[in-house]
């Protein structure tokens, strides 16, 4: 009985960590694609920089599913060898770039997002998932500052770029959501989402504030991210993603 | 009459011909002079320059594009239009005088052998 008990407690944290890493992953792919076409080279080494910091998240959260999962899964064959209805990203990670606005927003929700989940954390009953966001969660403050600067920069410029950053409000508005509705691997590992919500919006608001910009309005939220259920453009991201070890099995460096 | 009053300013020779934030280029962000401090009681060293459209986003490239590899532990940024350079046509009136004066570098001195570290 115990047994089986803990084996279902294993299964839930096998997957909140798959999902913690899977959404790092996908928006370090994402912010990726950016490389070489940002318009200033050194937003675009910026941009490059935050996606490998994420990079190296999922990383550390695979090694560590790899190791709970056993049966000779390693973090590559979690990050290549899956197919999309087994990634447990949130949904916004997966949205496209569209243009530099809708970038800087997608990563400033996720970022602020990423901070008040790590600092919960901190607290959390197992040690390799504390350390984990000990040593990221210094990467997220510079990620929340930067992203967090470029909307205020956006938002309160010129009349150009204050309209595509309600642009992108109206995009992603609907893609919010889904961070704070809780899943069951969520809700089985005690992971208090309304008071990530809670702090979350109030740094949104302070923010928007600034840049005066609107609160997103008549929201409506998707969400299936977090079991599986994705939009179309995850499909697309896996096909470029695993290409290589797809093609080439076993391929390395 | 316009060449007599002309202001140099650091970066107005070689690559970059416009030299300064004066670019004529609409959508190039002003130029900044980055200087990193490696380590706790050096001084900030210049390292190089970057584009940036404001001092906080200058101090982030710069850690960005210079910082990476764990090469300093304090930044500072200025914008290169407020760097003043002499003009490398006075270089002869500027330092060619001082060729011959040897006797200002303090060779001239018998130091005691305890002295250390001169």
């Amino acid at each position: 009985m115990s047994k089986q008990h803990a084996s279902v407690t294993n299964e839930h944290k096998i997957n909140y960590i798959l999902y913690l890493a899977d959404s790092t992953l996908i928006l370090s792919h994402r912010n990726s694609e950016w490389c070489g076409h940002a318009p200033i080279i050194e937003q675009d080494i910026a941009l490059t920089n935050i996606a490998l910091d994420l990079l190296g998240q999922a990383r550390s959260f695979y090694q560590y599913a790899a190791t709970l999962i056993g049966n000779n899964v390693t973090e590559d064959s979690l990050a290549y060898l899956r197919i999309e209805n087994e990634y447990k990203n949130l949904l916004l990670t997966e949205l496209p770039n569209d243009d530099w606005a809708n970038t800087i927003l997608k990563q400033f929700y996720f970022s602020v997002y990423q901070y008040y989940l790590y600092q919960q954390l901190l607290n959390n009953s197992d040690e390799q998932i504390v350390a984990i966001a000990n040593k990221a969660i210094k990467e997220v403050v510079y990620h929340v500052r930067w992203s967090g600067e470029w909307v205020v920069r956006l938002g309160d410029g010129t009349a150009e770029s204050h309209q595509r950053m309600k642009n992108a409000i109206e995009n992603l508005k609907n893609y919010i959501g889904e961070m704070f509705i809780a899943a069951d691997f969520e809700t089985a590992l005690q992971i208090d989402v309304n008071n990530i919500q809670q702090q979350w919006q109030e740094k949104v608001n302070a923010t928007f504030a600034e840049a005066t910009l609107p609160l997103p309005e008549n929201i409506f939220n998707h969400t299936g991210g977090k079991n599986g259920v994705h939009t179309e453009y995850l499909g697309y991201i896996l096909t470029e993603m695993q290409y290589l070890q797809r093609t080439y099995p076993n391929a390395v460096w | 009459m316009n060449n007599l009053i002309k202001k140099y300013f650091y970066g107005d020779y070689g690559e970059i011909e416009e030299g300064g934030s004066n670019t004529s280029q609409e959508n190039q962000w002003p130029l900044w002079e980055i200087f990193i401090r490696s380590k706790q009681g050096l001084d900030h060293k210049h390292v190089g320059s970057l584009h940036a459209a404001d001092a906080k986003m200058a101090i982030e490239n710069a850690r960005d594009v210079y910082t990476r590899r764990l090469e300093g532990v304090s930044i500072w940024v200025v914008e290169s239009k407020y760097i003043t350079a002499n003009n490398p046509d006075e270089a002869g009136e500027l330092f060619e005088p001082a060729k011959d004066k040897i006797y200002r570098h303090p060779t001239f001195y018998k130091l005691p052998d305890k002295v250390n570290h001169m």
